[in-house]
Order: structure tokens, then sequence, then C-alpha cells
């Protein structure tokens, strides 16, 4: 193991000690004190909630945490899976998968705490949660007065696994597996963590600017989007880029993963209200609207612009929809979901389109959907957004406050900002200290044979990939099969 | 003996190996393979990018005959393979040296 290599797992060792130690050594602090009243992420606010645990709530949050899980893996997973060529499928897949492992762990450890733990100056979270300290059945009123606090903590852990698989999607094909691994584990304590507390947090400074973001526009896609950006200005572009094709090398897979990502996003977005209620429902019901008016919208522009209407194109328009209605759900009206949703198809189109003028390789177009989808959705929340549907909301500048626009605004920015300045610097340092590339003879073999000595199909089973190997078992199918043939009588 | 090697359209495959048999050929080998003459290729859209497809998947039968034969096979599978459209394939023939019937060791002709 190189002297960085080891230099890196003792201080990763080092951080997950401290945080168990703190976890069992220090005092217990008093239960968090919320203000009644204050309005939980998204929902209605209840006129002075007693913290009573509301069964069907409860089970909602679980069902709609299973279904964000899904989102991630298998969801994203065969989405990428199957637009890379076939030498990096696994490696792909295994982005998605291992990230679901590393940020359920990193979860429970300190990300809950540092994203919606006691506030800090209105910027982080403080560590009196890590380990999930104080993080049991009583609800927390501040966040969701109906659920367990355990409940909360685990729908928005699925959000924080999501997040940075997104970006994986910029880096396909070309990335090493290690430099991934503290990438995401760095990504997600300095990046999504303090975002996350910005939006949602009790007593973040967006929250309490009064930026609107139902089930998570800014944290979730502008911050995946815009950290894509930094990573594949970074990262550079795949070798071969623009002279070699690279097509989908497994396409049925990608709808598969668009058809469970639209299926989770349910969760993710109506799962967002905390509740099993009104709300949840509207919530279902623009989401399922924009994604379909944003599957219709990029289809009928790319026939329109480019002759035929592509099945890649479908699925993709849907995903752009998805991203852009996840901010406004709970906050417009169906009908402004169609027009926010047909508007992302046509809209996101056109930016995938662009990558190409502009010259970078964002492989599977993170930049172009959730980037510009996520941005999209935001300011459009600042637009649609109507009180009537929403009390805890807040009126957009169609229902008469254009100050509600310039709210997003500033929210959108602040993404902006964190996500790309961030997602450099700490890419830069991997890069000093580990490399961030594979080699160019892994590239050309693949991330399947070069980081994990896997093929990801053994195709033509019996007539090739058994027989071409050598290996535990080889020698005995021969042995078997001259059993056999000196048991049968001769023809 | 000869080999009769025919590039064919795929879906021609059927009615080649109706007529071959029908006029007493008893084996062949057929594989999977892509290629082009004057018949173009087409293209596939994914994304931002436009692709062209050069290679078009055609079968490659092979068929080895004793020289009598060839004419009559090479007729035979022109006629079945035919439909008169560009990149309808191609018949070359080649001269085999020696044919063994791995299972009982026969010879030439009579490993045919």
């Amino acid at each position: 193991m190189r002297a960085s290599r080891v230099c890196l797992v003792i201080l990763l060792m080092a951080a997950l000690g401290m945080c168990a130690a703190g976890a069992v050594f220090a005092q217990s602090p008093p239960a968090a004190a919320p203000p009644v009243g204050a309005a939980p992420p998204g929902a209605t606010p209840a006129p002075a909630p007693p913290a009573k645990i509301d069964t069907g709530d409860t089970a909602w949050v679980l069902m709609s945490s299973a279904l964000v899980l899904l989102m991630t893996a298998p969801g994203l997973a065969l989405f990428y899976g199957g637009m890379v060529r076939q030498k990096n499928a696994l490696g792909t897949l295994m982005h998605s998968f291992i990230i679901l492992a590393l940020i359920s762990v990193q979860w429970v450890l300190w990300g809950y705490t540092l994203a919606f733990g006691p506030d800090k100056g209105g910027i982080i979270g403080g560590l009196e949660w890590v380990g999930l300290r104080g993080v049991g059945a009583e609800p927390n009123a501040a966040y969701a007065a109906t659920i367990p606090h355990q409940a909360f903590m685990l729908f928005q852990m699925m959000f924080a696994v999501i997040t940075p698989a997104l970006i994986t999607g910029a880096f396909a094909e070309r990335k090493k597996f290690s430099t991934f691994i503290v990438f995401v584990l760095a990504w997600a304590t300095l990046v999504y963590d303090p975002l996350a507390h910005w939006v949602w947090g009790d007593g973040g400074w967006l929250h309490k600017l009064g930026a609107l973001d139902f089930a998570g526009g800014t944290v979730v896609h502008i911050s995946s989007g815009v950290s894509a950006l930094a990573a594949v200005l970074v990262i550079g572009k795949r070798r071969g880029y623009g002279q070699q094709p690279m097509p989908p090398h497994n396409l049925p897979l990608t709808v598969m993963g668009a058809s469970l990502l639209w299926f989770g996003w349910f969760g993710f977005n109506a799962g967002s209200a905390l509740g099993a209620n009104g709300l949840a429902v509207h919530a279902f019901t623009t989401t399922n609207t924009a994604a379909a008016a944003a599957a219709l919208g990029w289809m009928l522009t790319e026939w329109s612009s480019r002759g035929k209407p592509t099945v890649l194109g479908a699925a993709s328009g849907a995903v752009a929809g998805l991203v852009a209605i996840t901010p406004a759900a709970g906050f417009v009206t169906p009908m402004a979901a169609l027009i926010i949703g047909g508007l992302a198809g046509v809209l996101c189109y056109t930016a995938c389109n662009m990558k190409t003028k502009l010259g970078y390789d964002d492989s599977l177009d993170v930049v172009g959907v959730h980037g510009i989808g996520g941005t999209w959705g935001a300011l459009a929340t600042g637009i649609f957004a109507s009180k009537a549907v929403n009390e805890g909301g807040a009126n957009g500048l169609l229902y008469g406050e254009p100050g509600q626009l310039w709210k997003q605004v500033v929210a959108v920015a602040a993404t902006l900002v964190l996500g790309f300045v961030m997602t450099f610097v700490i890419l830069k340092v991997l890069d000093a200290i580990m490399g961030l590339r594979i080699t160019e003879d892994d590239e050309m073999a693949g991330l399947d044979l070069s980081q994990h000595s896997e093929t990801a199909y053994a195709l033509g089973g019996s007539s090739y990939g058994e027989y071409g190997m050598s290996g535990p078992g080889a020698g005995a199918f021969a042995e078997a099969m001259k059993a056999a043939q000196a048991k049968r009588p001769a023809h | 003996m000869k080999k009769i090697e025919a590039i064919i359209k795929p879906f021609k495959l059927d009615d080649v190996k109706e007529a071959l048999t029908g006029i007493g050929v008893i084996g062949m080998t057929v594989s999977e393979v892509r290629g082009f003459g004057r018949q173009k290729g087409h293209t596939e859209l994914y994304r931002g990018g436009e692709y062209t497809v050069d290679f078009l998947p055609k079968i490659k039968i092979e068929v080895v005959v004793p020289d009598s034969l060839v004419d009559k096979v090479s007729g035979v599978l022109a006629g079945a393979a035919k439909t008169g459209n560009i990149g309808d394939g191609k018949i070359f023939v080649h001269p085999v040296d020696t044919a063994i019937r791995i299972r009982t060791g026969e010879r030439d002709e009579s490993a045919l």
C-alpha cells in the first residue's frame, strides 16, 4: 500500500473512532426544544402539536424511505449502468450500490447530526446527535411532529444517499475506485450535510430566509448538478471522447432504471409531506403530472428536431420532469406541474445538446438534467407557488409575491457556489494525494476488469464463458463428461 | 473438394437451408458476421450524439462439397438467397485439401 493511501486510511479510522467515542462518552444533550408551530420542511404546520405518533404518517414515511432507497439501488444504478459501455457496466453499478453502504454508515455516525442537529450559526448542525444519540422513537416536533425522530432520520438518509450517487454519472467510465470512496465521504460531509442544514435544518439560514424547497431541488439536484460540472472540469474527458463512438450498451436497463426512479420518486416527493395526508396526495399528483409532461416534452422536441423519438430521450425526459417538480411538488397546482414538467423536458433536452458545443464530457448528462432541471424547478417554485395549495409554503410571482422568486434565486446561487467551489477543492486535493483517474490501459480495459476484476456479462454461458476460463472446477467438468460418456452405450 | 462460402442477408437463412438440404447437402456451418459492400449502414441517435453504423449484420454459410457439385450448389444457394436488392451478398469458392470425419477417421469425399 502506498504511503498516501495508508495515511488516508488512518485518518478515516481516526475520524470514525472519534465519532464513536464522542457518541459513547459525552454527556447526552437536553432534548431539543423546538419552537412550537415551526414549519417542518415542506409540511403544513399543525396547530400547537402535542408530539404524538400517528401510525399512518409513520407507515407512509417508512415506506417512502424504502422507495427513495429504491431510487438509488437499483433505480439510478440501472439508469446509469445501461448508458455506459459494456466494459464499465459493473463499475457504474458499483458506484451507486456502494454509496448506499457508505452513506448509510456516514449518516448514522455524523451526517445526520451535521445536517439536522441543533443549529450552529445557521451554517451547520452540531455534533450532539453523533451516533444517533438522542434520536429515538420520540418525535422531533421541529421536523415531524407525528412520526418517530428516527423515521425522519431514515427518510433523510435516503436523500443523502442518492445525491452523491447522482454525481457519479459525470465522471463515469474513468474514476479510480479508491479515490471515489474518499470523494463520496468528503463530499457528503462538506457539501451535502451543510447544504441540507441551510435549506431544511431547524435554524438553517436559507430555511429562515424562506426559500422554498419541498423535496430537494437545491439540496439534491442543483448541488449534484453543479458538483458534477466541477468534477468534469477537474477530471477531464474520457479518452477517445469525440473520436470513438461510446453509445449506451444496454438501454433496456436504462429504461428499467428510469421506471424505478419514477416509481420511487413518489416516496421522494410525496413522502416529503412527512405525513399520510392531503399534501402527500397533492405532491404525488404533481410529481406524476410533471414526469409525464416532461417525457412527452422531450420526446416531441427530439422528434421534431432530429426526426426520431428515442427511447433514451423519453426516459431522460421523465427524469428531467421529476427533477424539476422536486422543489415544487407540495407548493404548486397540478396544472402548474404540467407546465413545469413540459418546459423541463424541452429545457433539459436543449441543455444536453449544448454539451458538445461547450466541450466538456459530462458522460451521463448530470449537469443537463439535474443541474438545469433543478434550477428551473427551484425558480419555477418561486413563480408558481401558492398558499392555497400549502399554507406552510408561500405565494410565488404569479400570486403576487415577486419577492419569493428572489429568495429562490438566493438559494440557487448559494447552492451553486457551495457545490462548485467545495467540489473543486475536494477533487484538487484528492488528485494531489491519490490521483483521480484510472490509467490509460485501465480505461481501455474498462472499470469492471481494472477496478473490480470482474466481467459483467459472461454471455453465451456454455459456449464461451465457462470453457474459455481456467480456474476452480475447470478440470472437474471434463472429468464429469468423461464419466457420463463411459456410461452411455456407443452409437 | 471445394468450400463454398456465402455471405447472405440474415433473414434468408431459412430459405437457403431448405434449398440446400433439398438438393442433398447434409451439413453446413453458419456464423453471424458483419460487413458492408454497396449497401449503406444506418444512423443511431443517443442523447447528444449521432452514431453511424457502417457494418450491417450478415450470415456467413460455409459448405464443403465435392468438385462435381460446386456449380449446382452455388447456383441453388444464390437463387435462394437473392432478393434483387442491394446487399444480397456474395459467394466465394475455396479449394479444400483434406476433410476428416472426427468420429470415424474417414477422409475426403467420404467425410462429407
